[in-house]
């Protein structure tokens, strides 16, 4: 497919880049793979050494200090946002799942064997991902990840499946067969956590992600290339950590398809919460919807990077973007992005973003009926973020990400 | 039951004073009206009764049943029985109303340790009050005065006023924007709760709303001050001739 613009604006490659890159590729290369797996880690190994390791100075690292990214801090948090869900669990590092209707393999294993669709994915769409934005963590992943999952949908699912990330590297390979659904629920974090996710035309997938608890620096990103019809529903609750970047990149490859990604972002003290998203609309009549409420408190820095890219032949697109921040403390910081690029002319895009402190006037509506205050901005933040939390379409799932809203207000 | 005693307020970051020793008495089982031109301290006097942020009492004192109003926060105010309607009812996206209230009541109850009133209770009492205001399931279920229409707002602050059960009840220009059908609702719903143990001050700038909520006493306020007294015939001399009169004779 065509494109306006092949080179991806990516900052010099500076001898410190380099070295960098150099330094995260220092650890081998996982053993034992097929022969096409380790063409796919050498190809991406040469790809960041190209690049170079991020650095503050790229645009896309502008908000954001990748350093801490870069230092490999061990990650292991388990996180039970999702403990009392009906379905399996699946704990990266052990077995792989079983659910009917998925195909579960751990990613040593799909790696090892002809697998002809994780073949297909495995560094495929994260290759696509760095057309338009160099992602050196990305890169990385598909050279050094060992750990993680292949799950191929091919009917619809009867429970969720649970993911647990552990430290280290997290890769996921995820196809959804044509009319097969499924939902994913992902907690724990993994240093560098990665989905590639593949949905046939038809086929749709439900990811819904918790990170929270005290964690060290965290990447996780998700590329996904939707097919005709196929929808995408992804939502992330990211709470705390000393720094979360959390990148989507989507591709609206088929017509009809519909990309729905929503993010609630809780964060205090010492923490960065960085939600990234670049959605490429190519297929014709493509709906997207970026969804993100940020609540920052005292010390902390919330971050929203989004961007509708609208193919030339992607007429009809209908594409929104909408970030909203409340800041509970003068101390606390949001930064948004937000970013239109469209080829096409019969498109129907917008976007917004608004940041502000709380409503001194619905707090005082609230105190004058005999609320405390204390329940009463808990009462008004959870209104604020459930906005996004009501893209979750599960109810009895978006309460369980409510409880988790909840208990954070609690704690504060 | 409400005791106002040479009530001197300004706003915190300004240095003009707004009431300048305003006094007035509300005993239990009456309505008193204040009534006062633009920029009188009306609104004033509501926001510091209930306990609004940014107001600073320099003088004076303002007691309910011999508790000090002045030292206790907003939420205390209205756990002590205080209730505001206000003249303007803040919009509350995404905070339904029946949340709304039952937040509100079972914080009360809890603070005046009492038992809080379980879904069931609650869907009960909210359902009564709202029939007799014209008040239906599906206003209930919206988010707080969000796309609310100006009377169906006011209907709401005295839903709310029914269903709290306050014992003294301030409504600040509640017949701001009202038809008269709906002043004729809103002002049934108050006169529904008057009773020998409940106190209102009724605070408007038209005698119109004193035709359906029967005031017992009615208080000119003028630049910071009560400057005249008397009854429900003092509100129509206001509707015939004007505070001009009144003011001039004060002075």
């Amino acid at each position: 497919m065509a494109s306006p613009a092949k080179t991806p604006p990516t900052s010099r490659l500076t001898p410190a880049k380099a070295e960098a890159a150099e330094a995260l590729l220092s650890t081998p290369r996982p053993a034992g793979e097929a022969a096409w797996a380790q063409e796919v880690r050498a190809a991406a190994e040469a790809r960041l050494r190209a690049m170079g390791a991020p650095a503050r100075r790229d645009e896309y690292w502008k908000y954001v200090d990748p350093a801490p990214l870069l230092a490999g801090a061990e990650a292991d948090v388990a996180g039970g946002a999702f403990d009392a869900v009906d379905g399996p669990a699946a704990h990266v590092g052990g077995a792989a799942p079983a659910l009917e209707g998925v195909e579960a393999s751990t990613l040593g294993a799909a790696l090892s064997a002809d697998l002809g669709w994780a073949r297909a994915l495995f560094g495929v769409l994260e290759l696509a991902g760095q057309e338009k934005v160099a992602r050196p963590l990305a890169a990385l992943s598909t050279a050094r990840a060992a750990h993680g999952f292949a799950l191929r949908a091919v009917g619809k699912a009867p429970a969720p499946l649970r993911i647990v990330n552990a430290a280290g590297f997290a890769r996921h390979l995820v196809r959804v067969e044509s009319g097969a659904e499924l939902t994913l629920l992902e907690t724990g974090a993994a240093t560098n956590t990665l989905f590639e996710i593949d949905l046939a035309p038809g086929a749709t997938l439900h990811h819904i992600r918790v990170q929270e608890g005290a964690r060290p620096a965290a990447a996780a990103q998700v590329f996904a290339r939707l097919g005709e019809g196929a929808a995408l529903r992804s939502f992330t609750l990211a709470a705390d950590g000393a720094l979360t970047r959390n990148e989507t990149v989507a591709d609206l490859a088929g017509d009809d398809a519909s990309a729905h990604i929503g993010g609630a972002v809780l964060a205090k003290g010492a923490t960065t919460i960085d939600s990234t998203v670049f959605v490429t609309h190519s297929g014709l009549r493509g709906e997207s919807r970026q969804v993100f409420k940020n609540v920052v408190d005292e010390g902390a820095r919330a971050v929203f990077q989004g961007k509708i890219f609208v193919r030339p032949e992607a007429q009809k697109t209908d594409g929104y973007q909408i970030s909203q921040s409340i800041l509970l403390s003068e101390r606390a910081e949001f930064l948004a992005k937000p970013e239109l690029e469209i080829y096409a002319d019969d498109v129907k895009c917008s976007h917004g973003s608004t940041t502000g402190a709380m409503d001194p006037e619905a707090l005082f509506y609230l105190r004058a009926r005999g609320v405390p205050e204390r329940e009463a901005v808990s009462l008004l933040v959870a209104a604020f973020v459930d906005e996004a939390v009501a893209e979750i379409e599960d109810e009895a799932l978006a309460d369980l990400v409510r409880a988790r809203v909840a208990a954070w207000m609690a704690a504060r | 039951m409400l005791n106002i005693d040479n009530l001197h307020v300004k706003l915190e970051d300004e240095g003009a004073p707004i009431l300048k020793g305003l006094s007035l008495d509300v005993p239990a089982g009456e309505v008193h009206a204040v009534m006062g031109p633009n920029g009188s301290g009306k609104s004033t006097l509501s926001y510091v009764l209930s306990g609004r942020d940014g107001y600073e009492v320099t003088a004076g004192s303002a007691q309910m049943d011999g508790e000090d109003l002045l030292a206790m926060e907003a939420e205390e105010r209205a756990a002590h029985g205080l209730f505001l309607a206000f003249q303007y009812p803040v919009e509350i996206p995404g905070v339904s109303n029946m949340i709304f209230l039952r937040t509100a009541l079972n914080a009360q109850r809890k603070a005046r340790g009492e038992p809080e009133l379980n879904a069931a209770e609650f869907l009960k009492l909210v359902r009564a009050e709202g029939q007799k205001l014209r008040i239906d399931a599906d206003m209930l279920k919206r988010a707080v005065n969000v796309g609310f229409s100006g009377g169906e707002k006011k209907r709401n602050e005295i839903l709310q006023m029914a269903v709290l059960q306050p014992r003294f009840c301030i409504l600040d220009e509640t017949d701001s924007g009202l038809d008269v059908d709906a002043m004729k609702l809103v002002a049934s719903g108050v006169n529904a709760l008057r009773s020998p143990d409940r106190g209102f001050l009724v605070i408007t700038h038209y005698q119109r709303l004193l035709d359906h909520i029967q005031p017992d006493v009615v208080h000119i306020l003028h630049d910071g001050r009560i400057i005249k007294t008397g009854g429900p015939d003092l509100a129509l001399k206001v509707e015939n001739e004007g505070y001009e009169g009144l003011i001039e004779a004060a002075a």
